[in-house]
């Protein structure tokens, strides 16, 4: 055991040894950290020289230099291609696992374009909720967190109903209400919470024997009991509203820890983001969602920025297309550019253009028009589709390149060419 | 624009409705009067006496009688009526209030602009009180005078809602009080400008006419004049204004004066846009809807798009594609019919002067001729037309322009559409062959994205020496082998070229000098330095590998398993030879295919040998290693015939039985089903439990087969060799040939729709079974039933129909994903800025790596630094 420590702390000091001597070298502070990194990693594993780690910084740095993007690369429209170009390659059709579990998520295009379009709430929201020290090493324990996440609403617990004229009972299932530890009076102070605050339904609650009760108004009709009934089924009696199902999942852990082998984390149908997080029970360094918008309003802009590209890579890497992240990360730089997640639409990003030319050419052109008329704006036809409309050069590329000239010290050095020549 | 304004550049006052005389001249002070620009080449302008081409046309107008709202602006309008005083015409807003938001606004105005106008917006909702959850001043701050309540009645009318009634404010009127508002930051805050956008010029009291060349009218066959929508709309407003003038004067009645004035009201807004909601469309005589100025602009054929965005050119062609093997990958073959159309224009200077003399010998009606020679007095001459070409290729001489073809070695763009990826439109060199379509390498088929089943490409021509140089350096076929998308090759083989490739570094391929030298000439290289023979005796034999390494640069080093490769390959220790193994540019085990030379294939050895060799070192590796695999390929034979696919008797029998025990055993849970003795899974109703079980079980049974079958199939016939080498088909394709279908699956789910309660009426009402939902039992080879032929064509279906959603979807999402992010670019300070100068980061992809230059992604790859740093050490 000894004998172990100490290598591992002989390895320690070779290798602050070798990163030290790498970050000596000339220009290797311009390489990024994770190129360092790899380089120290590798050397320490092929157990190089130093005059070989010399010369492999050397051609990494000329690599890193060489691979520089130019001044006037159209970064945007690359993006833009490398992330379009794919979706005519994927499926459309829900993908289903086919496994016994088997969760219903919204994947491929349609995913992509609810992404892009930033959309307030995924079609199929769900959450990776993972689980602090105590209960991610069983099943058991990890149930227990699912059970106060799931919701349970008063349907599930009901048995039977009952509409007539002026009134609408219910007759609950003991055993079910044993199961999740619920009581009668729980359920008629929430059932009077959600009927409180509509005035047209007012009503009053009277209990009924152990596990029965009904809602009473005279004056009302069937229709509205009908109408009445479905909103008290709706009624979350337990767990975090909008969670409809749960799933526990197991991942395999890469080293053993405390002799487990395996952590439980719980995947969600339905998500609210804040209310998991304030889960004791829950790892809230590592529990996602999949809705952006939750993830700006609960983590912030960079966090959403991070969902973004996070989500497009997870979409593109399951259809197996590949997609350099570089091209997610400007998509999503730009979308969370002004600290609120705008759309890749007409009336996002598109929106916040400077030219109207730019926002007529794409879409509701007369709209743009007119209302550029109404407050007099200039075009600075600084923009690509301006530039092609007046049929000048885009600002792109060898495009961009422009020649300021002084006229008036091209006008002394010309008199000075013409005077030379002339004698 | 002010009227002033409009009446300034105006330069007549259209006083009449009638466009012609008898004579057929224009009438003077009429629609198509000549001073607004002349229509026909040969006249010159009455204004500017500029000719056809060179005159831009003039604006006219209009003095209307009585003013009219501009409909496009009647929201704007109320909205500032709504938020001034009436009486002493100032904004509704406390005076201190004024001054804090003006003030913000110039902060944000040009800062961000987009911002400003929501800012504006946000002003006038709480001058106006039409936000919701705040109350307007219920009385004007400055004078204390109550707020009137006005409503806009759709489409033009605003209606003043009285204690004691509706009035309607007249368009007069509302002239009048917008005139009046006079200050300054008032006009700002309402999202005007004083002096570019006065309020009150939303209402009109003139109107430009555009001028002819925006509104031509045609000469029909008939020789009848035929005028366009424009000028129509316009007659009708004249002559409305006419009328309505003749009352006024006459002192006509009240209702009537309004009629007219309702009148002209409506064929001003329908001059503008003539899809008003709430005005019925203005009809042509024939009862088309007239074509007015929104409409023009609009949509996808509107002016932005169809003729601003997108301009149409010269010196294009377009035919049908077909392949090549023998071009380079950077060439393009051109018909000799498209090659005596396109030109290139060529200043004559001493060092070309013959060659284009004899080019224009040649004419325009022989290859390497030339089309037209214009002079330095800037005089074109037709060579098409010329009778005595010789002479003025003698009087050809320095300075001179000749337009001569385009021929083998000019630089041409080649694109395909939908040009979804810059490699959609490449540079090609110019190689002239007979025939009528254009050709190219198979190899070049996956950046277009093209086949040749009666596809069609588009071929531009460069016409200067700025847009040629551009072209090589930038857009040539080779410059592009590595995609942006992920940093590896789009360039490669497919198909034929991958079997081949295959074939030929099989272990078992030895041959003989002759087969070798045959090889290497096909590859283009000189047969009389081959390398050492494998085996000397009896006869000189050389490897596949051999041969095939002979092409790789020297200094190559390139592992990876290959597309054959099993799951427990041992890698260098494979004994199947599916573990690709290149040192110093000798192939020394594996096989090469798909995954070392397939397009698209990331960390493929193509893409290794444009990382360390150079784009140009692959275009010639590919011509060269392609031209040997399709020659080895031809005279090797290759085919694929029904013996691949049948199986041997006990196989059947064995697959039969497969099939019958899972379809027992379907019945048997469908059974369990029925007794309610299933449990549901966790989250799911019953039926949807069965049907996953169902599913699950037909799935394994579908696998269990191909497995069964994947044994017998022979592994060195041709379908096989295919499915594994990757170059056509795969083993699912060949189980259903040989083996099983399958389920067939419609949304995701068995079929079950179709007739009340079943699929077909082959079946017996609610038969959940195998059969009676889609499960296709037979094979390609054994053939379908009529049942399983429909399951299966249904099948098919939604295979189309999901193409034809998926293109449009994502069509829509690239256009709007490429509008938004279109202006983006790294700046001289590798940032990556707006062109106003938003920085959006600080360094592109945080390292500043270009991803087409980067590899696969990887800023540096150190494995591959230190192994060569290893490697050449020792």
């Amino acid at each position: 055991m000894s004998a172990r420590k100490s290598k591992t702390v002989q390895e320690f000091a070779q290798r602050a040894d070798l990163t030290e001597f790498v970050s000596k070298l000339p220009n290797s502070d311009l390489l990024p950290v994770p190129v360092m990194k790899k380089i120290i990693e590798v050397s320490y594993a092929k157990n190089l020289s130093k005059g070989q780690v010399q010369e492999v910084v050397r051609q990494s740095v000329d690599q890193y230099l060489r691979s520089q993007v130019e001044p006037g690369e159209p970064v945007g429209v690359v993006a833009a291609q490398s992330i379009g170009e794919p979706g005519t390659q994927m499926t459309l059709r829900t993908f289903h696992y086919a496994g016994v579990k088997e969760y219903n998520v919204t994947l491929g295009l349609p995913r992509l374009i609810e992404i892009v379009d930033a959309r307030k709430s995924p079609s199929t929201p769900m959450m990776m909720v993972w689980l602090d020290e105590k209960h991610r090493y069983s099943r058991e324990t990890a149930y227990e967190v699912a059970r106060k996440i799931l919701q349970i609403t008063l349907e599930d617990v009901a048995e039977e109903i009952d509409i007539g004229d002026g009134y609408v009972s219910f007759v609950l299932n003991e055993q079910e209400m044993e199961k999740h530890s619920i009581e009668l009076e729980e359920v008629i102070t929430a059932v009077k919470g959600a009927l409180g605050k509509a005035r047209s339904e007012k009503a009053e609650v009277e209990k009924e024997g152990k596990a029965a009760f009904t809602v009473i108004n005279e004056e009302m009709t069937r229709a509205v009991g009908y109408r009445l009934k479905e909103k008290i089924k709706a009624v979350v009696l337990r767990g975090i509203k909008g969670i409809t199902k749960v799933y526990l999942e197991r991942k395999r852990l890469d080293q053993p820890v405390a002799g487990h082998d395996e952590e439980w984390y719980i995947i969600t149908e339905g998500s609210d983001f804040a209310r998991v997080l304030k889960l004791e029970e829950v790892d809230r360094t590592r529990t996602t969602t999949n809705n952006i918008y939750e993830t700006f309003s609960v983590l912030g802009v960079e966090a959403a920025r991070n969902s973004i590209i996070e989500e497009v890579i997870s979409i593109l890497h399951e259809q197996g297309l590949e997609v350099d992240t570089r091209h997610i990360a400007l998509l999503a730089d730009w979308m969370t550019e002004s600290g609120q997640i705008k759309p890749v639409s007409r009336t996002g990003i598109t929106l916040g253009k400077t030219s109207v030319l730019a926002k007529a050419a794409f879409e509701v052109t007369v709209n743009h028009l007119l209302a550029a008329a109404e407050s007099s704006e200039t075009d600075q036809l600084e923009g690509v589709t301006e530039s092609v409309i007046v049929g000048n050069y885009i600002p792109m590329g060898t495009g961009m390149v422009e020649l300021l000239v002084n006229l008036g010290a091209m006008r002394n050095v010309g008199d000075d060419e013409r005077t030379k020549n002339g004698s | 624009m002010s009227p002033d304004m409009i009446r300034k550049m105006s330069v007549l006052d259209i006083k009449t409705e009638d466009l012609y005389d008898r004579d057929g001249l224009p009438v003077k002070d009429g629609l198509v009067d000549r001073r607004m620009g002349t229509l026909e080449p040969s006249q010159r302008c009455q204004t500017c006496g500029g000719l056809w081409s060179q005159c831009p046309g003039h604006f006219g107008h209009i003095e209307l009688a009585r003013p009219v709202y501009h409909v496009g602006h009647m929201k704007k309008i109320v909205e500032a009526l709504k938020a001034t005083c009436y009486s002493c015409h100032r904004l509704m807003l406390p005076e201190q209030e004024i001054v804090e938001s003006i003030s913000r606004y110039e902060k944000l105005e040009h800062r961000r602009p987009e911002q400003a106008r929501l800012f504006v917006k946000k002003v006038v909702a709480r001058a106006t009180g039409s936000r919701s959850g705040e109350k307007a001043l219920p009385m004007c701050p400055h004078c204390g005078v109550e707020r009137r309540s006005l409503r806009l009645e759709k489409p033009v009318t605003i209606i003043h809602e009285k204690p004691e009634g509706d009035v309607k404010l007249y368009p007069d009127q509302v002239l009048m009080d917008l005139a009046l508002i006079e200050d300054k930051r008032d006009i700002k805050l309402l999202g005007l400008d004083a002096e570019y956008a006065r309020p009150e010029w939303m209402v009109l009291t003139v109107m430009p006419i555009p001028p002819l060349v925006v509104r031509p009218s045609i000469i029909l066959e008939s020789g009848d004049r035929s005028e366009d929508d424009l000028t129509h709309k316009l007659v009708d407003i004249v002559r409305t204004n006419k009328k309505l003038n003749e009352c006024i004067v006459n002192g006509s009645a009240r209702i009537v004066i309004e009629h007219w004035w309702d009148l002209l009201q409506f064929h001003v807004a329908t001059f503008f846009d003539n899809e008003i909601a709430g005005y019925p469309p203005a009809k042509h005589r024939s009862g088309r809807p007239l074509r007015t100025i929104a409409q023009r602009l609009k949509g996808k054929d509107g002016l932005f798009r169809g003729g601003l965005s997108g301009k149409r050119v010269d010196f294009s062609a377009r035919t049908v594609i077909s392949p090549d093997p023998s071009l380079d990958i950077n060439e393009v073959g051109v018909p000799k019919q498209i090659a005596e159309v396109l030109t290139i224009p060529e200043r004559v200077n001493p060092g070309n002067i013959e060659r284009l003399r004899e080019a224009v010998r040649l004419g325009a009606e022989e290859l390497k001729g030339a089309n037209y020679i214009i002079r330095p007095d800037g005089r074109r001459v037709d060579l098409g037309r010329v009778k005595d070409r010789k002479e003025i290729a003698d009087s050809l001489d320095v300075n001179y322009i000749v337009e001569r073809h385009i021929t083998d070695g000019d630089i041409v763009l080649f694109n395909r559409q939908p040009s979804l990826h810059r490699m959609s439109i490449m540079a090609h060199r110019v190689h002239i062959l007979p025939g009528r379509t254009f050709r190219f390498n198979p190899a070049v088929c996956m950046p277009y994205n093209a086949d040749f089943d009666g596809d069609e490409m588009n071929l531009h021509v460069p016409q200067n020496e700025e847009a040629r140089a551009e072209a090589l350096v930038l857009m040539l076929v080779q410059e592009q082998i590595l995609s942006p998308r992920f940093g590896g090759p789009i360039i490669g083989g497919s198909q034929d070229y991958i079997t081949g490739a295959y074939l030929l570094t099989q272990k078992s391929t030895m041959l003989n000098r002759s087969q070798v030298e045959q090889l290497v000439i096909a590859a283009g290289l000189d047969p009389r330095s081959l390398p050492q023979p494998a085996v000397t005796k009896p006869v000189k034999l050389w490897t596949g590998k051999q041969v095939f390494s002979i092409l790789l640069p020297k200094g190559l080093n390139y592992a990876n398993r290959s597309n054959t490769t099993h799951k427990d390959c041992k890698l260098e220790e494979c004994e199947r030879d599916d573990y690709v193994s290149i040192r110093d540019g000798q192939l020394l085990s594996g096989v090469i295919d798909k995954k070392a030379i397939g397009a698209g294939q990331p960390d493929s050895l193509l893409h290794r040998i444009v990382k360390d060799f150079g784009e140009d070192a692959t275009s010639e590796f590919i011509d060269k290693a392609f031209r040997m695999f399709a020659y080895f390929f031809d005279h090797m034979g290759f085919t694929m015939t029904y013996d691949d696919v049948s199986l041997p008797e006990t196989t059947i029998v064995q697959i039969d039985k497969q099939i019958a025990e899972a379809e027992a055993s379907v019945a048997k849970l469908l059974e369990a089903y029925r007794k309610g003795e299933l449990e549901p899974l966790p989250g799911k109703t019953i039926d949807d439990t069965v049907e996953q079980k169902v599913m699950q079980l037909l799935t394994d049974v579908r696998d269990r087969i191909g497995n069964l079958a994947a044994d017998e199939l022979d592994e060195t016939s041709g379908a096989r060799v295919m499915a594994r080498t990757g170059s056509k088909g795969n083993m699912l394709n060949l189980t259903q040939m040989a083996a099983i279908i399958g389920q067939v699956a419609v949304r995701g789910k068995r079929i079950y729709r179709g007739y009340t309660d079943r699929s077909l009426p082959h079946f017996e009402w609610n038969d959940r079974g195998a059969e009676a939902r889609g499960f296709v039992t037979s094979s390609f080879s054994r053939g379908l039933s009529p049942t399983e032929f429909f399951f299966h064509a249904a099948g098919g279906r939604e295979g189309l129909v999901d193409t034809a959603v998926r293109t449009s979807q994502s069509g829509y999402m690239q256009r709007k994903l490429i509008n938004a992010l279109q202006d983006l670019r790294v700046d001289y300070d590798n940032t990556v800025r707006t062109p106003g100068g938003l920085i959006i980061q600080y360094k592109y992809g945080e390292d500043g790596i270009d991803p087409s230059k980067s590899d696969g992604g990887r800023s540096v790859n150190v494995e591959k630094i230190v192994e060569r740093v290893v490697l050449n050490e020792r």
